[in-house]
């Protein structure tokens, strides 16, 4: 009797030993490539004469620990999530885009345009200039989804290379007062190149929570990334495209077509890049509610960066968002360590390709496991 | 229009033109050529740009501590074998997304050059030029083609040492039908991975040779800013060319030429708007690949992994 219940319960046990041994084989994995990834870039600061232990103290009080600093940092981290969900969309639809630092600017671009020549109350301009951010940012991606669909151009390269001509495009804008750039004002000696202040009443309301100052948008931020989580995960649409990203014949086979799903899939990721710059633009955080030329500051490249090491996932993102917001804002705080700021990118860039390599081991394991299995067998 | 037609026509009768046309174009074909080979065996390989900026940056610095363009150029090309090889390992043997690993490399790479250059700060200056006698001497284009550093020199025997490679040896015949089907390779024996890696060396190894060029011999100091996307113009030439070796070459000669404009145009006393000219190269890229990828026949089974039984 109580042999058989040994037996009975032994695969369970084993089984269960198995699933912890592969939990804490995945945790292991992950903060082992985490911490690599951050060693490596510590060594490169003490290789050139810094002390990574100071760079690493002014990130956190750049970021956190001084006084108004998370405000900052949030606000920094919402054009961030805002953008790494747009990418998840065009993700999950098998598509690539890694144009977005083009469609951040034009977005912004576009967005400023109308805050600067449309005259009516503030409210009423909010709402034109943030639809115009967003026509803008997904008119540059849909360009690249038509050329795709229709042309059988990889989208790959032209959302890469409409970034080059985006900025192109936005410098003709400074050409001209009446696009972008601002009028001489009195007492000013020299034209900058900068848009007037986006009028009083089209400014996103700013919250003060415990000393730190952030828009209202870091709530319209999470709010849609529970949006796009709830769209992919359990609507008809979401399951649709993410059969076409998965497996385009078995998509097509079930109805799917794949130019219309992927081209709004790519029109929703420009669209997101272009709101992302509607927020910064009227969110405070950045350049002081004007648009100018380096307005895009990298951070279409750094939301994207957010998407891949986020893995897709919507709520990963708003995690990682903060993280990499608090990396920009700590870099701010680098000066007085000596040690250049671009070390930022460093470490950002080097998580990413740390972050692919434990998903990746994990699979040529199971497949080795499986391997081994079926020779037993046999 | 007849405006500019005139400075067509400058342009073709001014040697200094083609000095700066040879330039560009021999930079984008040592990119062009290297990710012509990786393509062929099923390698979408965007890291070109950081391959390229890795040799540029490598080079300055081997000439800031050796003062020898032999030595920098083994720099270049073996930073640029670095960047290679995490690509290779990343993307054919973890079979991480290559788009993905490309991108975080470019980015890593622009990020440490920027870094670096900021903390070493490498002083560098122009290579010197290397006569060749009697065809140096040919009107307009001699002194492009002839009158250079020896490191553009490089790009002659390089565009036919891949060609030769690609198909008239053993690995360029498994290479490209690994980029073709890699199942049926697989079957016959073929390491589809192995190959896939080795093609991507040997976009590295012409990328550090283009950057060392770019770095030592065009712009003669380093800036991070000196690649600037061109290495995705690089890219944009192979599939214009439709995978051939020739019409890849042709297309970084017409790329090479538009991106020239910017210099050559002001030069010859044209005042022309800025940001078309900027834009130009990027806006025919995409034209020219709008007009002709669909014309044309991409390797079977490029940019897709492959796992052995899976796909």
């Amino acid at each position: 009797m109580t042999a058989s219940v040994v037996r009975a319960l032994r695969p369970t046990r084993a089984r269960r030993d198995a699933l912890a041994g592969r939990l804490s084989e995945v945790v292991g994995l992950y903060v082992l490539s985490i911490l690599g990834a951050l060693a490596l870039s510590a060594v490169l600061v003490s290789a050139t004469g810094g002390s990574w232990r100071s760079v690493l103290s002014a990130l956190i009080d750049g970021s956190i620990r001084n006084p108004g600093r998370w405000g900052t940092t949030i606000g920094g981290a919402i054009p961030l999530l805002t953008i790494a969900l747009g990418t998840i969309v065009n993700a999950k639809a098998g598509l690539v885009n890694i144009g977005q630092e083009g469609q951040l600017l034009l977005g912004g671009a576009c967005a400023a345009i109308v805050a600067v020549h449309f005259d009516a109350p503030g409210a009423l301009v909010f709402f034109a200039l943030a639809a115009a951010g967003v026509a803008g940012g997904a008119v540059w991606a849909g360009l690249a989804a038509a050329l795709r669909y229709w042309r059988d151009v990889p989208e790959v390269l032209t959302t890469l290379l409409l970034v080059a001509v985006a900025s192109q495009v936005v410098a003709f804008g400074f050409s001209t007062e009446r696009l972008l750039l601002a009028p001489l004002s009195e007492g000013q000696g020299t034209q900058v190149q900068q848009t007037l202040r986006v009028p009083e009443g089209a400014r996103l309301p700013r919250i003060t929570l415990f000393g730190n100052e952030f828009p209202i948008a870091a709530f319209a931020a999470v709010i849609l990334a529970a949006v796009v989580a709830f769209i992919l995960a359990r609507t008809v649409w979401g399951f649709r495209l993410r059969m076409l990203g998965s497996n385009q014949r078995t998509a097509t086979r079930a109805g799917v077509r794949p130019a219309r799903y992927g081209i709004t899939a790519m029109l929703i990721s420009g669209g997101l890049a272009g709101l992302a710059g509607v927020f910064m633009l009227t969110g405070g955080d950045f350049g002081g509610y004007r648009f100018s030329p380096g307005f895009s500051i990298n951070f279409g490249w750094t939301g994207l960066l957010v998407a891949l090491v986020a893995r897709e996932r919507a709520g990963a993102a708003v995690v990682v968002a903060f993280v990499f917001a608090c990396l920009w804002t700590g870099s701010g705080f680098l000066a007085a360590t000596g040690v250049e700021r671009r070390i930022t990118d460093v470490v950002q860039a080097s998580l990413v390709l740390a972050l692919l390599i434990p998903p990746a081991v994990l699979f040529i394991r199971a497949r080795r496991r499986a391997a081994a299995l079926r020779r037993v067998r046999v | 229009m007849g405006g500019f037609v005139e400075a067509l026509g400058d342009i073709l009768t001014s040697e200094s033109s083609y000095v700066s046309a040879v330039s560009f174009a021999a930079f984008l074909a040592f990119g062009a050529v290297g990710e012509w080979v990786a393509e062929r065996a099923g390698t979408l390989n965007i890291s070109i740009e950081g391959m390229l900026l890795a040799g540029a940056f490598a080079a300055a610095m081997g000439f800031d501590l050796t003062s020898s363009l032999l030595v920098s150029l083994l720099f270049g090309i073996g930073a640029a074998l670095m960047v290679a090889s995490v690509q290779a390992q990343m993307s054919h043997r973890l079979q991480a997304d290559q788009f993905v690993v490309g991108l975080a490399l470019n980015i890593l790479v622009l990020g440490l050059a920027g870094f670096l250059d900021g903390e070493l700060d490498p002083a560098t200056r122009r290579a010197p030029t290397v006569t060749i006698p009697l065809l140096s001497d040919i009107p307009l284009v001699g002194r492009a083609l002839f009158d250079q550093s020896w490191l553009l020199y490089l790009i002659y025997p390089l565009i036919p040492a891949c060609w030769w490679l690609v198909y008239r040896t053993r690995w360029g015949l498994e290479a490209r039908s690994v980029g073709e089907n890699p199942q049926s390779a697989d079957a016959s024996g073929i390491h589809v991975n192995r190959r896939r890696r080795q093609a991507i060396y040997v976009a590295g190894i012409t990328c550090g040779a283009g950057g060392t060029y770019l770095c030592l011999a065009v712009v003669g100091s380093f800036e991070d800013s000196i690649v600037g996307g061109r290495g995705f113009i690089s890219i944009a030439a192979v599939i214009f060319g439709g995978w051939t070796l020739r019409g890849s070459i042709a297309g970084c000669v017409l790329f090479g030429t538009v991106v020239s404009f910017r210099l050559s145009l002001p030069a010859l006393g044209y005042q022309i708007n800025n940001q078309i000219v900027t834009s130009a190269p990027f806006l025919l890229t995409i034209a020219g690949m709008a007009l002709f990828a669909k014309r044309v026949r991409a390797p079977d089974a490029l940019s897709r992994p492959f796992v052995r039984g899976i796909r």
